[in-house]
């Protein structure tokens, strides 16, 4: 049983890349097939429908940065990899933010960035408002990434 | 398909929405001098086919091509458009039938668009091999020919499928899963029935034929609306009042075809926020709505302009817009 808190902890950290991952990939592409749907009809919006396709991808970068911190703490990319299972079951648990608000953020980041993708459609003007829609639902993963970080270097110094 | 399937299709709708014509751009047709003048405007914006010397009838039947044409690129199956295709599909029906009836070669009579082959419709007849149609078209198709063969009266069986007409747009309303879909298609027969019942009522039919003749709906209650104009109009508006059409008098007691503006400014309105609504069938679902009020305009414009009215009258009946 002593060897399974590498295993949580690993678990902690695939899950953090995984569902992050791949709710920024679900995301990114919903916002691709509406800025499609744009440039389709007018190229001209390239640009401004590409910023907002991009903006549900944070997500996926944020558990990749996760998941690379947990391994480089349990020792998976060089050193020990020695850990008790009560510090396992920790990392495990310090990964579960970023995990699932990653994920849900960036599906509801999707659905905004697709309504401002129409926005932009309409009135391309309003392009610096029609960011910040999207924008605001990064700040709950900006915070479920901040307590996944403190928590696996604060998991680090506990001894157990 | 899932909602988040339509997010291309929504987005393209999005960006063809720019050019629908809207209040003021009806305005700027409205003061154009001369039928001649609409058209140039109106080819300026891009309506019509490649050649400029389209008429009046073609552009518009061109823009309804156009608009199908896109639906049908953007959603591959039209299915979930049942409701707005069978009209077209019943009417195919009438001219069908009167088309066998009086031995006549099949001109031009049929309309595009339906959910049946028109030539397989006219077969249907010709042969009397009713399984060749759909279903739910069978029965009103036997009971209309059969109709028509022993009494001869094309109204009674213009009757019969409009009434199977209405009850197809009902249920494939029901049918659909999509919110402003199922409220168009329940506008629509409320308000036919509405205007059966006031017809029926203006010409004194008995309360029988007037309930043969209205299609159930969610909206109405179709046995009380019949007793209502067996009586009187006042009895009519009085039935009204209790549902949620009480609004509808007004227009009424103007004339039926203020009430038909004030039908179509409802669905307007019912089908106006699904310009804020990003993903979903409903804003392909309003634009196509949308398409077909501004065809309706223009082609008001251009009889107005044709017939020398006045502007005012003309504006009169023009109908709210959806940008």
């Amino acid at each position: 049983m002593d060897k399974m808190g590498i295993v949580f902890a690993l678990l902690g950290a695939v899950l953090g890349a995984l569902m992050a991952g791949v709710g920024s990939a679900r995301g990114v592409g919903l916002a691709g097939e509406a800025a499609a749907g744009v440039v389709t009809e007018d190229p001209g919006k390239f640009g401004k429908v590409l910023v907002l396709q991009l903006l549900p991808g944070t997500q996926g970068i944020y558990g990749l940065l996760v998941a690379f911190i947990t391994l480089s703490q349990i020792g998976i990319l060089g050193g020990s990899a020695e850990i008790s299972l009560a510090k396992g079951l920790l990392y495990f648990l310090a990964c579960l933010p970023i995990a699932i608000v990653g994920y849900g953020s960036a599906l509801g980041q999707a659905r905004a960035a697709v309504a401002s993708i129409g926005l932009v459609a309409k009135q391309p003007e309003q392009f610096g408002k029609a960011m910040i829609f999207p924008a605001m639902v990064e700040t709950y993963a900006i915070l479920a990434l901040l307590v996944s970080i403190l928590s696996i270097f604060g998991i680090g110094a506990i001894n157990i | 398909m899932s909602d988040m399937q339509y997010a291309y299709a929504v987005a393209r709708i999005r960006a063809k929405e720019l050019s629908l014509l809207n209040a003021q751009a009806l305005e700027q047709l409205l003061a154009a001098k001369t039928e001649k003048e609409c058209l140039s405007m109106l080819q300026s914006r891009g309506w019509g086919g490649a050649k400029n010397e389209d008429g009046a009838e073609q552009m518009l039947e061109e823009e309804r091509k156009k608009t199908w044409e896109l639906l049908k690129e953007l959603l591959k199956d039209l299915s979930a458009f049942t409701v707005f295709l069978l009209p077209n599909d019943y009417h195919n029906l009438k001219a069908a039938i009167k088309a066998v009836y009086s031995d006549s070669k099949p001109e031009r009579i049929f309309a595009d668009g339906g959910t049946v082959d028109p030539g397989t419709i006219l077969r249907a007849f010709r042969e009397h091999d009713y399984s060749l149609l759909p279903e739910p078209m069978r029965a009103p198709a036997r009971e209309a020919f059969e109709t028509l063969l022993h009494t001869g009266d094309g109204q009674l069986c213009d009757f019969i499928l409009d009434r199977a007409s209405l009850l197809a747009v009902y249920r494939a309303g029901e049918a659909s899963e999509n919110e402003l879909i199922r409220k168009y298609a329940e506008l629509t027969v409320a308000a036919a029935d509405i205007k059966i019942a006031v017809r029926a009522c203006a010409t004194g039919k008995p309360v029988q034929v007037i309930l043969r003749a209205l299609a159930p709906c969610g909206s109405i209650h179709v046995k009380e609306l019949a007793q209502a104009a067996a009586q009187n109009q006042e009895k009519i508006y009085e039935y009204l009042r209790s549902t949620e059409y009480a609004d509808a008098e007004e227009p009424l007691r103007e004339s039926l075809s203020a009430f038909e503006r004030w039908c179509d400014n409802r669905i307007m309105r019912a089908v106006r926020p699904q310009k804020y609504n990003p993903l979903t069938i409903g804003p392909l679902a309003a634009y196509l709505i949308a398409r077909e009020n501004e065809i309706r305009a223009v082609r008001m414009i251009l009889s107005g302009k044709r017939n020398h009215l006045p502007e005012q009258s003309v504006r009169e009946r023009l109908r709210e817009t959806y940008v």
